[in-house]
């Protein structure tokens, strides 16, 4: 290549406390091309991420923009040199609209609804406070805020994780457009599909330094996933499933029953059986519903109408300790949500032991130990930086959340979406995690929003579509063109389009060619 | 950013030193606790004596039980700014009842208040989510307010310490000040809740993030209104000791304890954000700020002065800490 690479940062290094972040990082992206950012969770790259935008400061290391030395002392600075990120968090101010967030970062606002529009976006009230849009749609926004600057180098972090897929695809279309117009971007995902639709050229960090750079060609998955994880993993399903392994016990009761749960106009008529000894998916496009199903069978808010039964008994939960006293416990998608970032993570997994009023008393450190130390070891957290949760790399951190309730023997998780924005290394392991425990006898409510989870984890899949039961599939049935039809509100069998549905069907017809 | 280190290795002294205060705490504090008293010995050779460090744990110790207070709803994201106010109550009801009451009564009737305002404190900030801020400044008022009516009706009994809170305030034994008595107790107890019980973890928990604890089963309400008795009472029992020290009731026996024993909090390392902190720091803080009041007093400066000094000095040393501690 003979073109001088628009941004080259090399030998950067980072510690935090006693943990290197990054020790010997590079990054070389070229004019007008889509980069590749990968790595394990805690591989380093939101650290170098953040160094280049400004955000932390490096140890060591060099950063040229252009030819040019670079000292980025503030995300401003990094902004001046014409380097953009997009953060996998919304970045707008809650309190204010949206119209006052583009004034306060200076940007111009045609272009910006322009982009939105390009976005897939098209009736966007510009005066709605952030607060009250959905989290899909403001990751949306903060990409449009980026774009409406026209940086030299945007830098998108997980940007199509949490998106639907009709969103996501817009967004890859126009990120792909922005490397042909001659701009460059660096891309973060986990998602291999993205990456190999989109990428021009990848770079692979491990353990905080730079392992190789390849480029995107056909096959090159295998190879980059060796690099990630530095030796070979299996790539067959987790914990092949014999089909009587699934059988409900004869007689059994469900371990879960809902019938026609309502929750104002976000859940109307959802009803659902779960099995002790099963994984139900869950799968729904963004804002169906899911969440408000979830807080409900977790206690965080009272269903308006319906029932849950737990082993067959009627319950009513009108706080998180009511579903936990049920066995029912709550993962979020969200790791901020449920863990306390500056304590320990002993202290995180065995907060549960410590929240009922007869718990108040001493703690029996010696007998905790020994719990908290078998849910560690069962997820093979890592333990360096174990004295702060938020030192934890983010699939460490997930594994805490669910750490906490495997030591509590929760008979019941729902999961919502856990392996949201990790690696692929801890997917796997909380695929396998998951299937073990209903080999107990537990049961999981996982919801997902990525379709291949549900072949490799689930026994059979709810699809919830406008905060309805679209269709409850076997496991076998849940191949990803159906699932997507469903999850745009058509069951199996129902080949006309039904009202509301006509104007998204084409999109569903894309995905289900694909 | 420079080429200066491509290869990290060579980690400086100073920043081993950063990362050896950072991982211990406490170890600057209580350097800057000895280089204040190397000071004071300085300025005033032979100062530092046996009866000087009696003293100073004297008036040490109702600050330290104050900023315990304060510690542990700091916490949880909150304060306590009744405990001034708190404290006086019992120390003036005390002061009052024991002319006509048997002890045990009187002492019960000093703790109601305290009681009642901690009470209504937990209820406002754990039920109705009133900012703590507010609510205890509240309260606070509102207990200062009865006391003046209470002060009133019982003007003709008169007052009088009682025999057993003067020897604990004031009285030394063997050289070690009474005080010491309730304060090892009261001390050894915090830390062992804050770090060995369930409530203790709870209050980090709560503080650090309210919604995980949440999730995890924690009812919030019966933390926080646990937590606001507790501070209440030990507020109470600190006003006894306080008005065995200083021997005269008055309406404003323990205000000018409050904002300290925050500062002193803020000095030992609790975060007023919440979720980070402990007690042994408080301890040191205390003992600081006390060092630090001397010190002022007898470089023989006009009050203002002094009080200018020592607003300088504490938000000095707060940020000089913050800044060693903190991993960045």
């Amino acid at each position: 290549m003979t073109t001088s690479p628009l941004l080259d940062a090399t030998g950067v290094a980072k510690n935090y406390g006693a943990v290197a972040a990054l020790r010997n990082a590079s990054l070389s992206v070229l004019p007008g091309e889509v980069h590749a950012l990968m790595g394990a969770n805690g591989a380093g790259k939101s650290t170098l991420v953040k160094i280049l935008t400004g955000a932390i400061k490096a140890d060591a290391g060099r950063i040229l923009i252009r030819g040019q030395q670079l000292d980025v002392r503030s995300p401003a600075a990094a902004r001046r040199a014409g380097l953009l990120p997009v953060y996998q968090e919304p970045s707008l101010i809650p309190d204010l609209d949206v119209l006052s967030n583009l004034k306060l970062t200076g940007t111009p606002v045609e272009p910006f609804r322009a982009w939105v529009r390009e976005l897939g976006i098209p009736d966007l009230d510009i005066r709605e406070t952030a607060r009250h849009i959905p989290l899909a749609i403001l990751r949306v926004l903060d990409l449009a805020r980026a774009l409406a600057v026209e940086p030299d180098v945007l830098l998108l972090d997980e940007m199509t994780a949490a998106l639907p897929a009709n969103l996501a695809e817009k967004v890859l279309e126009v990120v792909r457009r922005q490397g042909d117009a001659g701009r460059s971007v660096i891309f973060i995902s986990h998602r291999f599909v993205e990456i190999s639709a989109l990428c021009d050229r990848a770079t692979v960090l491990r353990d905080g330094s730079t392992v190789g750079v390849v480029d995107i060609e056909p096959g090159v998955e295998e190879r980059i996933v060796e690099m990630m994880l530095g030796t070979r993993i299996e790539k067959a399903r987790v914990a092949a499933r014999a089909a009587n392994e699934v059988a409900v016990a004869a007689g059994g009761r469900p371990r879960l029953s809902v019938r026609n749960l309502q929750l104002g106009t976000k859940l109307n008529d959802v009803s659902f059986d779960l099995a002790n000894g099963e994984v139900v998916g869950v799968f729904a496009l963004e804002g169906q519903g899911q969440d408000e199903l979830f807080a409900a069978l977790a206690g965080s808010i009272r269903p308006t109408g319906g029932t849950i039964d737990v082993d067959g008994a009627p319950v009513r939960f009108s706080h998180p300790s009511d579903a936990i006293q049920a066995g029912i416990a709550y993962v979020p998608g969200d790791r901020t949500e449920a863990l306390a970032m500056q304590r320990s993570v002993r202290d995180n997994i065995a907060l549960p032991f410590s929240a009922g009023l007869r718990k108040w008393g001493p703690i029996r450190m010696r007998r905790e130990q020994v719990v908290v130390s078998g849910a560690i070891g069962r997820l093979q957290i890592d333990t360096r930086a174990q004295g702060e949760v938020q030192r934890l790399s983010g699939g460490n951190q997930q594994k805490v959340t669910i750490a906490r309730w495997i030591a509590a023997n929760a008979r019941t998780i729902l999961c919502f979406d856990p392996t949201r924005g990790i690696d692929v290394g801890t997917k796997q392991e909380i695929y396998k995690l998951l299937r073990e425990l209903t080999g107990q006898g537990k049961s999981v409510l996982f919801y997902t929003s990525e379709m291949d989870e549900v072949q490799r984890v689930c026994d059979r899949v709810i699809v919830i579509f406008g905060g309805r039961v679209v269709d409850t599939f076997p496991v076998e049935d849940a191949d990803e063109a159906a699932l997507m039809r469903a999850a745009y509100g058509l069951p199996r069998g129902a080949m006309a389009d039904v009202g509301i549905l006509a104007d998204v069907k084409p999109v569903s017809n894309a995905e289900a060619a694909s | 950013m420079t080429d200066i280190a491509t290869m990290p290795r060579p980690v400086s002294f100073a920043r081993r030193l950063k990362r050896f205060m950072a991982d211990r705490p406490l170890i600057p504090l209580i350097i800057l606790l000895f280089i204040l008293v190397v000071i004071l010995q300085i300025l005033r050779p032979g100062i530092v004596n046996e009866r000087w460090l009696a003293n100073t744990a004297k008036f040490a110790i109702p600050l330290a039980i104050l900023a315990g207070c304060q510690t542990m709803t700091m916490l949880t994201g909150g304060i306590d700014l009744s405990v001034g106010t708190v404290a006086t109550m019992s120390a003036f009801i005390m002061a009052t009842q024991i002319v006509n009451q048997d002890p045990a009564v009187a002492f019960l009737l000093a703790m109601l208040p305290a009681v009642l305002i901690g009470l209504v404190n937990g209820i406002g900030v754990g039920v109705f989510r009133v900012h703590p801020l507010i609510m205890t400044l509240g309260t606070s008022l509102i207990g200062t307010g009865f006391l003046q009516v209470y002060q009133r009706t019982v003007i003709a009994s008169g007052a009088k310490i009682p025999d057993f809170l003067n020897w604990l305030g004031t009285g030394v034994t063997y050289g070690f000040p009474n005080a010491l008595l309730l304060f090892v107790p009261v001390a050894v107890l915090i830390v062992f809740m804050l770090n060995r019980t369930g409530f203790g973890r709870l209050l980090y928990a709560v503080g650090d993030n309210e919604r995980a604890a949440r999730l995890s089963g924690v009812r919030y309400w019966q933390v926080i209104t646990a937590l606001y008795i507790l501070s209440s009472l030990l507020a109470g029992i600190t006003g006894l000791l306080y008005i065995g020290l200083i021997k005269a009731p008055s309406l404003s026996l323990a205000e000018p304890l409050v904002l300290p024993s925050v500062a002193a909090a803020v000095i030992g390392g609790t975060s007023i954000f919440g979720g980070r902190g402990g007690y042994t720091g408080t301890i040191i803080g205390a003992l600081i700020l006390t060092v630090l009041t001397t010190l002022l007093t007898i470089l023989q400066m006009p009050e203002g002065g002094r009080r200018i000094l020592f607003g300088c000095i504490v938000l000095f040393v707060t940020a000089a800490y913050l800044r060693i501690v903190e991993d960045r």
